[in-house]
């Protein structure tokens, strides 16, 4: 098998004419953590939605462990390894967090096995875990409505780690987290690159700084502008055209 | 125990407990109904308050497909009808040895010389036992997965589970040869030698009635609980991100709305067995909604919540058309209002909430609502218990 967890090929998304993503080329490698940056409509959400395949690509292909995704439902495809977290965090806000990880964790996800079934204890003991990490033990067993929103927001990211997937999307973890929850998020995600290959997609610049110990890409209409280092990146005219540029402009105004 | 704790939230101990309890409190209600009611109420009252348990069977299924998953069906008329169908076909083949002609009378008075081929089977009745559950059973199946695997949802499910009863209606009342149309089948003689109509034999299918919906019951608890009932309720409040844990939703929304629709044919057996008739009527689009009042007064995603529901209902219904029969329809809209805009998780939601909250503070017991965290915090314990107010 190649190391190449992800490779992405002249991938083109376009509806009714509009071309959300451009004949972008994006690779990423088993094990690498990489930030994707780029201003609004620059395509971020599509890229996700894509490699989870709830959008099908108008032309190209994207291969997730060697396998083309094309035939797949997003199902088969979160099955494969292919682990999402969501802009707001969308958590089951009806059942507790206890409830929440048992439903990603389950092993064997079939309706019947599902249904007949008890949760066997290793996947109980990692529920538990789980909960100590995220520092949810307290509240394991009230309804996740009860949350505060960095509380929704850690409560998800352990239920992507409790679908044990091999790539993690990751899309913009931070919005709406205080600095110190912020931080923690930071290094909870570092921490997670050691056995798992991330994509975060982001806005929040000290963040980035923050995590960005491998490359960062950028998007802009749709393609690949530039890859690099973070400091790399930050310097290139392009991206501080296109981008920083632009962010500080409105700082001025 | 402690380790126990931390894995389940709830001791193993406390969960068998509290089920024991349940379990108790279900066979107390059941004998109640079943030895002490017969001797308060009339043959005619009885008769009445088997048939409503017989349609709080069907709220049961109702309540799972939508209370639970999240899919309001308008068609479950019809798994009733077909269930009752079923067995009105095996009752209408139980033909005295010396009668003069071996078919249903209707089917002579239309000129049917031969019993139709689909009607043969139901000479046998382990066959019709089957059927009961079994045919409203595959074609809620056949339509599940029809709808869900093209992702419909929503109110396009529901006109579609609409739409399924005006077709079943019309093929129903339309078929005077197979099915005696639109007087539907009724005048039934016996069933294993019984004559369905004496008091005994009523009595008989009212206890079974009971024992079918406590099986119901326990059915859809057992559904309901644990991580595919969980499941139900993530595939309720957000279908999408169940997909991307590696959940396909089609799978077990058919296999619901498949029970679903068999819990609606085994009321409507027993439906019919009670009131002596089955017919189209009762896959009229307005029977089909009715249904879903009760579960929506009772209290959606509460089983008990279906069952009170069906009865509160039912009851109101014939008290108040006996006495007032031009108002029951504004009743029965203004009891849905009411429920729409006051009650809007029923009375059994209401009680697990708001009227928990008013018990307690009639009682002088105002719980002081406080973080959770704080709940736990060894060291507010101690001040509580140990610095006084």
């Amino acid at each position: 098998m190649s190391d190449k967890i992800l490779e992405i090929e002249h991938l083109t998304v376009s509806f009714g004419g509009f071309r959300a993503l451009n004949d972008l080329n994006f690779t990423l490698n088993q094990g690498e953590l990489r930030v994707i940056i780029g201003p609004n409509g620059a395509g971020k959400t599509t890229f996700l939605d894509i490699i989870t395949g709830k959008t099908k690509p108008t032309a190209g292909t994207v291969k997730f462990k060697g396998k083309n995704l094309r035939p797949y439902a997003e199902h088969q495809i979160a099955r494969m390894g292919v682990g999402r977290k969501f802009q707001t965090p969308r958590v089951y806000l009806n059942l507790t967090p206890r409830q929440n990880l048992a439903l990603a964790c389950n092993r064997n996800k079939n309706v019947f096995p599902t249904l007949l079934q008890k949760p066997p204890t290793p996947e109980r003991r990692t529920v538990a875990s789980l909960l100590e990490t995220i520092g949810l033990s307290p509240k394991a067993d009230l309804p996740a409505n009860l949350l505060s929103h960095g509380e929704k927001q850690w409560l998800e990211i352990g239920m992507l780690v409790a679908q044990s997937p091999d790539l993690l999307l990751v899309d913009e973890p931070v919005a709406g987290l205080t600095d110190e929850e912020t931080e923690r998020t930071g290094e909870l995600l570092v921490a997670l690159s050691e056995s798992h290959s991330i994509i975060v997609i982001e806005h929040d610049m000290e963040f980035v700084r923050q995590i960005a110990t491998d490359q960062v890409t950028v998007l802009h209409q749709g393609s690949v502008l530039c890859e690099g280092a973070f400091e790399s990146v930050q310097s290139d005219p392009r991206v501080i055209e296109v981008y920083l540029g632009q962010e500080e402009t409105e700082h001025a105004a | 125990m402690a380790a126990n704790l931390a894995l389940g939230g709830q001791t193993a101990e406390t969960k068998r407990r509290s089920l024991l309890l349940e379990a108790g409190i279900v066979i107390a209600i059941a004998l109640f109904l079943i030895v002490i009611l017969p001797l308060l109420l009339s043959d005619f009252r009885l008769n009445l308050m088997g048939r409503f348990l017989a349609l709080a069977i069907v709220a049961l299924g109702i309540d799972l497909i939508w209370g639970f998953t999240g899919l309001l069906s308008l068609g479950h008329g019809v798994f009733f009808t077909l269930g009752g169908y079923a067995l009105a076909m095996h009752l209408k083949l139980q033909i005295p040895a010396d009668a003069s002609s071996q078919l249903p009378e209707f089917m002579s008075l239309y000129g049917v010389t031969e019993l139709p081929w689909f009607w043969q089977p139901f000479y046998s009745f382990p066959f019709t036992a089957v059927a009961v559950l079994m045919i409203p059973a595959l074609l809620a199946g056949f339509l599940g997965y029809v709808i869900f695997r093209n992702r419909i949802r929503g109110v396009y499910f529901s006109i579609l589970t609409q739409a399924a009863t005006i077709i079943f209606f019309n093929f129903f009342n339309g078929q005077q040869k197979l099915f005696n149309g639109t007087n539907g089948l009724t005048d039934f003689q016996t069933l294993f030698g019984a004559k369905v109509n004496s008091p005994g034999t009523q009595y008989v299918y009212y206890v079974l009635t009971i024992i079918f919906l406590v099986a119901a019951y326990a059915l859809c608890r057992w559904i309901t609980s644990g991580r595919f009932g969980h499941l139900l309720v993530a595939i309720r409040d957000d279908e999408s991100r169940t997909r991307f844990t590696g959940y396909n939703p089609t799978g077990f929304k058919v296999l619901v709305f498949a029970i679903s629709g068999a819990l609606a044919g085994l009321a409507g057996a027993m439906f019919t067995l009670q009131t002596g008739i089955i017919s189209p009527n009762s896959m009229n689009i307005a029977f089909s909604i009715e249904m879903v009042i009760w579960v929506a007064v009772g209290g959606r995603a509460t089983l008990v919540g279906a069952i009170l529901g069906a009865l509160t209902v039912n009851f109101a219904k014939s008290t108040l058309s006996e006495k007032f029969p031009d108002i029951w329809l504004f009743f029965q809209g203004g009891l849905f209002l009411v429920v729409v805009l006051f009650l809007p998780s029923g009375i059994i939601g209401w009680l697990r909430t708001e009227g928990r909250n008013l018990w307690r503070s009639v009682r002088g017991r105002n719980q002081v609502a406080t973080y959770p965290s704080l709940e736990e915090d060894a060291e507010v314990e101690y001040e509580r218990q140990n610095i006084g107010d």
